[in-house]
Order: structure tokens, then C-alpha cells, then sequence
């Protein structure tokens, strides 16, 4: 075994590891915060895995995108809603628990039956390095042109359901009770604060 | 044409392999040296801007500025350093140690991996990965996690605000930014720093991407002012607003840490501006011709050891014009107010970078020759 082999196999498990031991700290930990940064390494550690598989394009997208835009922006939610919460007891919380990890488990179980039976090739394809960039974009305008294009109109649905969402003065009553719910901003740009009292 | 250029790495293993290493061994030796000498040059980076930053804002507002430190005060940021260097390390009693003590780290790292690409010549970087400037977008992505950890752990209200808007602030402009180099990368058909500056040195100074892509250029330049949070866009450690914003709590080397990555992160952009924009290593004329009135040939050791020396200083010279401009801006504009900056971010410079890469597609499509077909 040559130095460039035993170092990849030490990287490997030592992502590895973090992956397992990361998302495990993500589920289990109890205070939220520190679970979204873990969050955060668990996907490096993913990023890392995809270098190691010489897949660079891949691993600089999944930084871009799962840590610098979904993690920042689930740390950015739980920032700004930090308020000290005491939660109503759930009725049966252990029954659900049980439950939970045991599809978990199930789905761990299929997954290694799944890696054990499958014949892998090995040695596998020979990796095509720098140029995968290139083939990453022929591929989604070719032959995978209709999944990016779904994939496109799914993320504009939920843009256009989040702007609904947030901008609630399109619906000014509540539609159950009545109500007012219409909201003010609370940062006018334009208003003065010295109350005009000439008139 | 494109010349082979310097390449240290090759002599340098050939020269151990002729002393008897073995290749494999040569290889290793060589790999911590360009890291360390880039380390070395961030960090120096690091020393002249705060000196020209010190010395601006003193001309800036009829000053001195630093004088008793060495000639012209050039030794003040290093009394600075050391000075934080042996300050004591505080760590509020409330706040979260942990997280308090990763958050700075977490800030610095991806800025000095991002120098991993910045290429000085043909042969003159760490690394040629072909991913190349995408990398950088990832990795600066990274810094907003970082902020936010800073943020939180510190237990205080104005360091909680302040680590917000940072991210707020670092999320609403990485978009344009992308776009922006998206345009350049469009017209280079390439992601790697090396091919990007290639590309750009067939005549001279007539060949810089800054007459192609003006609009881009601008929009880039914007942008990495406010992703490097420098005056017009200092929101997160707004003074008057927030204390320092998210680095209120920290003193001594924690401090120096985001001092540290904040400059690094500015001679960075400066570089990146310089390389996507402005030429990157090239002479504002070919420098074929030069070996052609010198009498030199082109591949003689002497010219081509002349050609990186000019090379490595054209790209300094330009990033330290441009980081001359990011100091005059800071010491002479005012700050924008919050709903401002997301306004212009969100609005304005989001809607102009989109139209930008749609032209630069349709110019190239149009005019293959002069837009890279």
C-alpha cells in the first residue's frame, strides 16, 4: 500500500466517523443549537467524502448549497425565533420514540442488505477528474433536461408559497376567525419620527 | 500562445530527485513549502493594509497617522499584533466556551483556504484545481456559520444582532457575486483561475475583462466590499448601533482572529478583482513583445525568471490599487442603513446581475471572437 492509498483510507474514516457521530449528536443533543452546527460539520464531512471520490464539483456544490444556504438559514430561524419555551407534555412520547427508531432501523437494515447483496464493480469506472464539471452540464441539458427543469419550477412554487406566506397583508382577515391579522413592518423606511404637531 | 512559465515545482523535485530522493518523497517535501510561503505572503498582505489603512485615514482626516514606529510608522502593525498577541484572553462568564472559542476559527479558515487559487503566474499557485473560483464561492460561504457561532455563544444581545446580520448580509450578496463571475466564467469556458487570466492577456491591457464585463465588474466589486463588511456596508459592527456588533466580547488573539481574516478577506477580493477583471499577472502589453525589443528569446531562463517577477508584481500592484480604493471608500462614504443595503442587494444589483449574464450569453453567441466562443 502506497502513501497516497493509507492516507485516503485514514481521511475516509475519519469522515466517516464524523458523519456517523455528527448526525447521531444532531438527533440526540437537546439544545437546538448546537444540533444546527453540528448539522453544519456533518455536511462538510459529506463534502469531504464526495472529495475523496474525486468528485470536486460535487463537494464545492454541497458546501455551497447545504452549508452556506440551508444550514445559515436554519441557524438564522432558530436565532431569530430563541425564546425559552416550556412545550406541552406529548401524550405517548415513548411509544413514538420507539416507533421512530425502529422504521430507522428498518431502513438501515434494507440499506446494508441493499450494499451486501449488490455485486460492485471493482475497480470502478475510471474517474474523469477536472473535466466532470463539463460532463455534470451536458448531462442536465440532455438527458436529464426534464428532472432540472421540474426541479426548477418545485423551488419557484416554494419561492412564490414563502413570499405568500411571509407578505401576510395580502390576506388581511384571518380566514378561521375574523380577525385582523394583517402586520405592520415593523422597520418603516420613510417615516418620520418627530410627530408634526403644527397642524 | 501560452508559455509554460516558471515551473518551481518541477525544478525543485527534480533537483531533490538528482540528490537521490525518490519522487514520491520529493513530492512530500514540496508540498508544505508553497502553502507556507502563500501563509507568509497573506499574512505581510495583512501588515502593509493595515498600515496603508492607518496612514490613508490619517491623510484622510489631516493627520499624521502613525509616525514613531519605525519610518513612517511601517512597524505599527506589528505592534499591534503583539500587542494582541499577549493581551489576555477573556471569555465571558455566561457565554458558551466552546462555541465562543471556534466561532473566530470558523471565520478565518475558509479565508485562507480560498488563497489555495490565486494565482500570481502561469505555474505560480498552489493549486490549479479545475474547479477554481468556484471553490472560492463555496468556501467564503462557509464564513456566515461562523459569524452566527460568534454571534450566539457570546451571550450578549448586540453580538447576537450583530452575528444576524452579517449572515443576513453575506447571504444577500454571495448571489450577485456569483452571477457576476458566472458571466466571467461564461466567456473563459473555463472555472480554474489560470485559464480565466489566460484568456485575458492576448493584446494587452485591450484584452482585460473590465471592457467586456463593466457592469460586472462593478457588481463584483460591490459585492466583495460587502461581503468583507468594509464602509459602506459595516452593518454587523456598526459603532454607533451595535458596540462592534458580533465581536463585542472578544479580546486579545480571538479578536486578532477576525481582524486577522477581515483584512485577509480584503486583499483576497482585491486579488480575485484583479484576477477576473483586471489581467490578473499580465503587463498592460504583451509581454511576447517585450522579449521581442529586449532581443531576448522568449524561453531563455533570464526573461522567463523577468517575466514572473513582473508578473507577481503586476498582480500585487493591481489588488494594492484596489485595496487603495476599498480604503478611500471607507474613510470617505457613510454607512448605509439596513433596509438600504438589502434594498440595493435584493433589488437592484440581483436584478442587474441576472440581465448582465443573459447579455454576456447573447454577446457571445453574437460575436464569438471577442466573447470567447
Amino acid at each position: 500500500m502506497n502513501i497516497a492509498a493509507s492516507t485516503e483510507i485514514i481521511c475516509f474514516l475519519i469522515l466517516g466517523s464524523i458523519v456517523i457521530l455528527g448526525s447521531l449528536g444532531v438527533v440526540l443533543l437537546k439544545n437546538i443549537v448546537y444540533s444546527a452546527f453540528l448539522l453544519g460539520g456533518v455536511f462538510m464531512a459529506v463534502a469531504g467524502l464526495y472529495l475523496l471520490l474525486n468528485a470536486s464539483f460535487v463537494a464545492a456544490a454541497q458546501v455551497l448549497v447545504y452549508v452556506g444556504a440551508v444550514n445559515v438559514l436554519i441557524l438564522f430561524a432558530i436565532m431569530l425565533v430563541n425564546k425559552k419555551e416550556t412545550l406541552k407534555p406529548i401524550k405517548g412520547l415513548q411509544i413514538r420514540k420507539i416507533l421512530s427508531g425502529s422504521i430507522c432501523l428498518g431502513l438501515l437494515i434494507l440499506l446494508i442488505r441493499v450494499d451486501i447483496t449488490t455485486p460492485w464493480p471493482l475497480p470502478g469506472p475510471v474517474s474523469i477528474g477536472e473535466q466532470a464539471t463539463e460532463r455534470i452540464g451536458e448531462h442536465l441539458f440532455t438527458d436529464y433536461l426534464l428532472p432540472f427543469e421540474l426541479a426548477s419550477v418545485l423551488l419557484l412554487m416554494a419561492m412564490i408559497g414563502a413570499i405568500v406566506l411571509a407578505r401576510r397583508d395580502v390576506f388581511s382577515t384571518d380566514i378561521e376567525t375574523g380577525n385582523n391579522a394583517g402586520q405592520e413592518l415593523i422597520e418603516k423606511s420613510n417615516a418620520p419620527l418627530i410627530i408634526d404637531k403644527t397642524s | 500562445m501560452i508559455s509554460p512559465g516558471l515551473d518551481l515545482q518541477m525544478n525543485f523535485e527534480q533537483a531533490l530527485e538528482s540528490f537521490g530522493f525518490s519522487h514520491e518523497v520529493a513530492h512530500i517535501l514540496w508540498l508544505p513549502l508553497p502553502m507556507l510561503l502563500v501563509l507568509t505572503a497573506a499574512l505581510i498582505g495583512v501588515l502593509v493594509t493595515v498600515w496603508l489603512e492607518r496612514k490613508i485615514s490619517a491623510a484622510a482626516q489631516q493627520r499624521i497617522g502613525p509616525e514613531y514606529a519605525g519610518a513612517l510608522g511601517i512597524l505599527q502593525p506589528m505592534a499591534d499584533g503583539l500587542k494582541l498577541l499577549v493581551k489576555e484572553d477573556v471569555i465571558p462568564k455566561r457565554a458558551d466556551g466552546f462555541l465562543f472559542t471556534l466561532g473566530p476559527i470558523l471565520v478565518l479558515i475558509p479565508v485562507i483556504l480560498s488563497w489555495l487559487i490565486v494565482p500570481f503566474g502561469q505555474n505560480l499557485l498552489i493549486s490549479n484545481v479545475g474547479i477554481g473560483i468556484f471553490l472560492w464561492i463555496a468556501l467564503s460561504s462557509i464564513q456566515p456559520i461562523g459569524l452566527l457561532m460568534s454571534g450566539y455563544a457570546s451571550n450578549n444581545k448586540y453580538s447576537l444582532l450583530g452575528g444576524l446580520r452579517a449572515a443576513a448580509q453575506s447571504i444577500s450578496y454571495e448571489i450577485p457575486l456569483a452571477l457576476a463571475v458566472l458571466a466571467v466564467v461564461m466567456m473563459s469556458n473555463s472555472l480554474s483561475t489560470i485559464d480565466i487570466v489566460n484568456q485575458q492577456n492576448g493584446a494587452g491591457f485591450l484584452s482585460w475583462n473590465i471592457w467586456r464585463q463593466p457592469v460586472g465588474f462593478v457588481i463584483f466589486w460591490i459585492c466583495a466590499l460587502a461581503e468583507c463588511e468594509r464602509l459602506p456596508f459595516d452593518l454587523p459592527e456598526a459603532e454607533e448601533e451595535l458596540v462592534a456588533g458580533y465581536q463585542t466580547e472578544y479580546a486579545g488573539m480571538k479578536f486578532a482572529l477576525f481582524y486577522l481574516g477581515s483584512y485577509i478577506n480584503l486583499v483576497l477580493s482585491a486579488l480575485l478583482v484583479s484576477i477576473l477583471y483586471l489581467g490578473g499577472w499580465g503587463f498592460p502589453i504583451p509581454i511576447e513583445w517585450l522579449s521581442t525589443w529586449l532581443g531576448e528569446s522568449f524561453n531563455s531562463p533570464i526573461f522567463q525568471l523577468f517575466a514572473g517577477s513582473i508578473g507577481i508584481v503586476m498582480t500585487v500592484l493591481k489588488a494594492y490599487l484596489l485595496v487603495f480604493l476599498a480604503i478611500l471608500l471607507r474613510w470617505t462614504t457613510p454607512r448605509v442603513r439596513i433596509d438600504q443595503l438589502l434594498d440595493l442587494g435584493w433589488k437592484f444589483l440581483l436584478p442587474i446581475s441576472l440581465v448582465n449574464l443573459l447579455v454576456t450569453a447573447a454577446l457571445k453567441l453574437a460575436f464569438p471572437i471577442a466573447f470567447g466562443g
